[in-house]
């Protein structure tokens, strides 16, 4: 077992048989770190084939791109950024439905509102329609809202660390945040004035 | 109804709810087959590449060959010795027969 572990090759060894031409290299690798590449896809695309879709993509990019890892950082920070830009490119080229009713709430959604409403700390974030209800008003928001919500409140990550995924200077990252918490509210205030008045 | 308490909420049940790392089987499989595939229509693709890059540079030299000959007045006051030059030297073989005769 440790013998076989031990012929593997390495990370680098990989990079480098692939930047010689060698596209088999490139197998283990997306082998890997899909999973990673999954999972981060589908916080921004519901539908399965946009997340293979996406996820295609973001393999295609890093073989096209791969000259450009340095070395000087782990791959996988290298291709989460990728990852990162290529779902902000895939939500820039999808805002869809975004003017899209509320009054079309389903029925679990609405009785877990109402269960909110009547006593907030009752109503539990483990629920299915919390769930499903984060996904709707996370459709609404502006791309760049939506991207710095997912990173910054769901992800819990830090304002350098946003910087550094999206490109993005930390100064714009804290106006985009504040932006996006304030454009979150207004989506919860329509909900709230559509449903009771 | 307290917006920022349901603001809260909603973010703790998205943050309770991880999406999945599942991959679709044999993933990996494609992309390198995508790559393979991509990397066979290369050749061509690298001609027609440099085919576009010669012809962009041709009519780079031919618009500056053609704005220097517009606009250098040597150049143009020589125009009509070029023509009676390059006359004579077409019909020098036809004037040599000529005299000849």
């Amino acid at each position: 077992m440790a013998d076989s572990r031990a012929m593997e090759p390495t990370e680098a060894e990989l990079i480098a048989a692939v930047l010689r031409g060698n596209a088999a290299s490139f197998e283990p690798l997306v082998q890997r770190y899909s999973p990673r590449v999954f999972a981060t896809a589908r916080r921004y695309a519901r539908r399965e084939s946009e997340v293979e879709d996406i996820s295609q993509e973001v393999w295609l990019k890093a073989f096209e791109k791969l000259k450009s890892f340095r070395g000087e950082a782990p791959f996988e920070h290298w291709l989460m950024r990728l990852t990162v830009r290529t779902c902000y490119d895939f939500l820039r080229g999808h805002q869809r439905n975004r003017e899209s009713s509320f009054s079309d709430l389903t029925e679990p959604e609405n009785d877990w509102l109402e269960r909110f409403v009547a006593q907030p700390e009752t109503a539990s974030e483990n629920a299915d329609a919390a769930k499903l209800l984060v996904e709707r008003i996370l459709e609404q928001l502006s791309s760049p809202a939506r991207l710095v919500i997912t990173l910054l409140e769901i992800e819990d990550r830090s304002v350098k660390e946003i910087a550094q995924l999206t490109g993005w200077s930390v100064p714009l990252v804290k106006v985009r945040a504040f932006r996006a918490r304030a454009e979150m509210r207004k989506i919860l205030a329509k909900i709230a004035m559509d449903k009771y008045l | 109804m307290n917006i920022a308490e349901l603001q809260k909420k909603l973010l703790a049940a998205a943050r309770a709810n991880p999406p999945g790392d599942r991959v679709p089987y044999a993933f990996e499989k494609r992309v390198v087959a995508l790559l393979a595939a991509r990397t066979a229509a290369d050749p061509l693709a690298l001609w027609v590449r440099g085919l576009w890059r010669a012809a962009v540079s041709c009519v780079a030299i031919a618009l500056l060959l053609g704005a220097w000959a517009f606009f250098n007045p040597a150049a143009s006051s020589k125009t009509d010795d070029l023509s009676q030059n390059f006359e004579n030297t077409l019909l020098a073989s036809v004037d040599q027969s000529d005299q000849a005769q």
